[in-house]
């Protein structure tokens, strides 16, 4: 609350949508799930050291999925690890979000044609939020992918789904 | 109330010795096999191992690798030509690119006979010295996160991307740069890279003093690590290990020096080796100061090869169509910042290679870690896997 | 020692396990028998005229004619000598004898080889796929191997 802290002469209420405020929460601290595949999991470091200092976005690395709203798959999905993949999924809290971060991840990058170990493409296993394309994405390019879910989290509804007539 | 007590069925009784490690050993009673990984923030990637411990002691470990095995050799087979194996290597062993390619390049020369102009070889000490510099800050800062300091992350992380701004300006890449080709480099450095280069040498020495009172010798760290994981020169050898790891057990062996290739015996620099200043040879702490000190003699190399790098072309008259003789092999070892980094490449003649199989140091210097992690504590598993520096790209390839 | 001198020694030590020798080429290769090369390695580990205690890398191959072959490339530390030694089998029967016990470096590459081409190193302590899982069909890296179209319902094709 910095900008409006201490701004009112007497307390004061605010009219607003309550999925507003939650999407507005739910934004401002994406914590991630800490941890890395290949190559691109070390631009995912350096973008959460202190040149590109990703924890100004509120993404904050938890080592559990217990805890975690977002999963960076950073690397080249293996089929030995996909099944693990779908676990650390299948353990996170709802509501629960997915950034594919590289080529790898997205489609098989490079491994597409001989990768005879290599999926083609983490959506084969889980549900991807947001795809960062790159071979490996640079950080900035990883914060934009951050900011394109903010953007996906801030149009959500507590709004039950109308039935398809 | 008073109820029964209600008998739960107990399916996890077991009977005795059905309860076994991956390798077939039955565990003792007072005995457990806990998992670490493959997620695990400080297993470095995606390495699981499965300990078996009695208590808090470590009874034996096994690693269980292959979580990112990408297919390198099949895919160098599978290429329409060599040079388009480059890449690949590039994505093997990621926190040190310039080398990797370097390995494979040097092994299709070797098997081509070409000599490449002296403007390459020193541009291409110059660009491995300074992805040294880069690879061991990442190894030092990740280390002292599983130590429990996170400052000195920011500061090598900090150093580091100004190296990546000169590679930036060179490839145009930041990781990954498929810069140094089969004969040459894919261009020339572009003007002010030498300065640059100058610049940070000068600016670099004094942030590793600043690293070392932080860090290196802080009496917190130099508790966690020394007499820690301790590796004996001889078991050192047998398990094949290399760089660092090799060195900090007080092996005083260096390919650079030892199997000499680029331009490397034309510079003065100083093999460094552990000596057990806080405890035995071959301990966690040794092995990390030998990447601490090969990073000065690293800047070292970088400013004499920078103040006498010739004029001249960059690419070697090769053929279009690079075809070495059927049947001909060779195995190629450099000295990535891990260690021995071997390719040995045999060919059938045609334009792509018949045959490709990349000795990552990382992988053999994963080996030995059951042989010296047994007796340890859990956590002092964190620091012993820290300290030999594994890139799970170059594990599984 | 020059590669003349330790292909001496060697078939002076163990003169029955040598079969060929090529020593004109960029990297002299000596042929051994595979199921004693376990014999083989240990007189190049113990002979201290010889002494190859560092093993620099361990190769499986597929020769595309129905062979497959173990290479060691040795190095000695304290002699400073290179050795190439080969060990050729047929695919139908690709058995070789391990070197793990002698050469600690050895064991894990010995288990690749069998993970990636099927040769199985005959006295080695823990003879189990080391990158591929456990319930991979093939072994990838042998020249007539098919990729799956599945596996563990997940589809492997691009």
């Amino acid at each position: 609350m910095g900008l409006l802290d201490q701004r009112f002469e007497s307390s004061n209420v605010f009219v607003t949508p309550l999925e507003n405020v939650l999407n507005w929460a739910r934004l401002s601290s994406l914590f991630q799930l800490q941890f890395g595949l290949a190559c691109c999991a070390i631009e995912m470091m350096a973008a959460s050291a202190s040149h590109f200092d990703i924890m100004r976005f509120g993404v904050i690395p938890r080592a559990t999925p217990r805890q975690v709203d977002v999963m960076f798959v950073a690397g080249t999905v293996t089929l030995k690890m996909a099944s693990r993949i779908k676990r650390l999924y299948d353990q996170m809290p709802e509501p629960r979000y997915v950034i594919s971060m590289g080529s790898c991840a997205n489609c098989g990058g490079p491994y597409w044609e001989h990768g005879y170990h290599v999926l083609k493409g983490v959506d084969r296993v889980i549900p991807v939020d947001v795809y960062v394309p790159g071979c490996p994405p640079r950080p900035e390019a990883l914060l934009e992918g951050i900011i394109k879910l903010q953007e996906k989290v801030r149009r959500e509804t507590l709004v039950r789904p109308k039935a398809l007539a | 109330m008073i109820t029964e007590p209600r008998i739960i069925p107990t399916p996890y009784v077991t009977k005795p010795g059905a309860i076994r490690t991956s390798t077939g050993k039955t565990i003792r009673t007072d005995e457990m096999i806990i998992n670490m990984g493959p997620q695990h923030p400080s297993t470095h990637g995606v390495l699981r191992l499965e300990i078996v411990v009695d208590g808090e002691i470590i009874v034996d470990v096994i690693p269980h690798i292959g979580y990112l095995h990408r297919c390198f050799e099949k895919h160098a087979e599978h290429m329409t030509n060599y040079q388009q194996v480059i890449p690949y290597c590039d994505r093997m062993d990621y926190v040190a690119s310039m080398n990797n390619d370097w390995g494979f390049a040097l092994a299709v020369e070797r098997m081509l006979k070409i000599e490449v102009p002296p403007r390459v070889e020193y541009l291409r000490v110059i660009m491995a010295e300074l992805q040294r510099i880069a690879s061991h800050l990442v190894a030092v800062g990740t280390f002292g996160i599983d130590m429990g300091a996170f400052t000195p992350f920011l500061w090598t992380f900090r150093d580091r991307e100004k190296i990546l701004d000169l590679f930036e300006m060179t490839c145009g890449a930041r990781l990954l740069y498929n810069y140094i080709w089969i004969g040459g480099l894919s261009h020339d450095v572009p003007p002010g890279f030498v300065e640059k280069a100058k610049e940070f040498c000068s600016y670099f020495g004094p942030k590793l003093k600043e690293f070392n009172d932080v860090l290196t010798y802080n009496e917190i760290f130099v508790r966690r690590t020394a007499n820690v994981g301790v590796l004996p020169p001889d078991v050192a050898v047998n398990f094949a290990c290399s760089g660092p790891m090799l060195r900090g057990s007080g092996v005083n062996f260096d390919l650079r020096r030892d199997d000499p290739y680029g331009v490397y015996d034309k510079f003065e620099w100083e093999v460094q080796v552990g000596k057990g200043e806080f405890g035995k040879v071959g301990d966690v702490w040794d092995r990390f100061i030998v990447k601490v000190r090969e990073m000065e003699q690293s800047v070292k190399i970088i400013e004499q090869a920078v103040a006498a790098l010739p004029e001249g072309n960059v690419q070697a008259a090769i053929p279009k169509r690079i075809r070495p003789d059927a049947g001909s092999e060779a195995y190629v070892r450099t000295e990535s910042p891990r260690g021995e980094l071997g390719f040995y490449v045999v060919s059938d003649g045609s334009a792509s290679p018949f045959r490709v199989k990349a000795r990552g140091p990382a992988f053999v210097n994963l080996s030995v870690l059951p042989e010296i992690s047994r007796g340890c504590m859990i956590a002092d598993l964190v620091a012993i896997v820290g300290s030999a520096d594994i890139v799970l790209g170059e594990v599984d390839r | 020692m020059t590669s003349q001198e330790i292909l001496d020694t060697l078939k002076s030590l163990c003169g029955d396990a040598v079969l060929d020798a090529k020593l004109d080429v960029l990297q002299p290769w000596i042929s051994v028998e595979p199921l004693k090369l376990a014999v083989v390695a240990k007189a190049l580990r113990e002979d201290p005229r010889l002494d190859f205690d560092f093993v620099m890398c361990m190769s499986g191959m597929d020769h595309n004619n129905g062979t497959l072959g173990a290479v060691y490339h040795l190095y000695s530390m304290t002699q400073k000598h290179k050795i190439v030694i080969k060990a050729i089998v047929k695919n139908e029967d690709a058995r070789v004898a391990s070197t793990a016990a002698i050469w600690g470096g050895a064991e894990w590459h010995e288990r690749e080889a069998y993970d990636m081409f099927g040769i199985v190193f005959e006295g080695h302590p823990d003879l189990r796929r080391i990158l591929l899982p456990d319930d991979y069909p093939g072994h990838p890296l042998r020249k007539d191997f098919v990729v799956p179209e599945y596996y563990n319902g997940m589809k492997v094709p691009y």
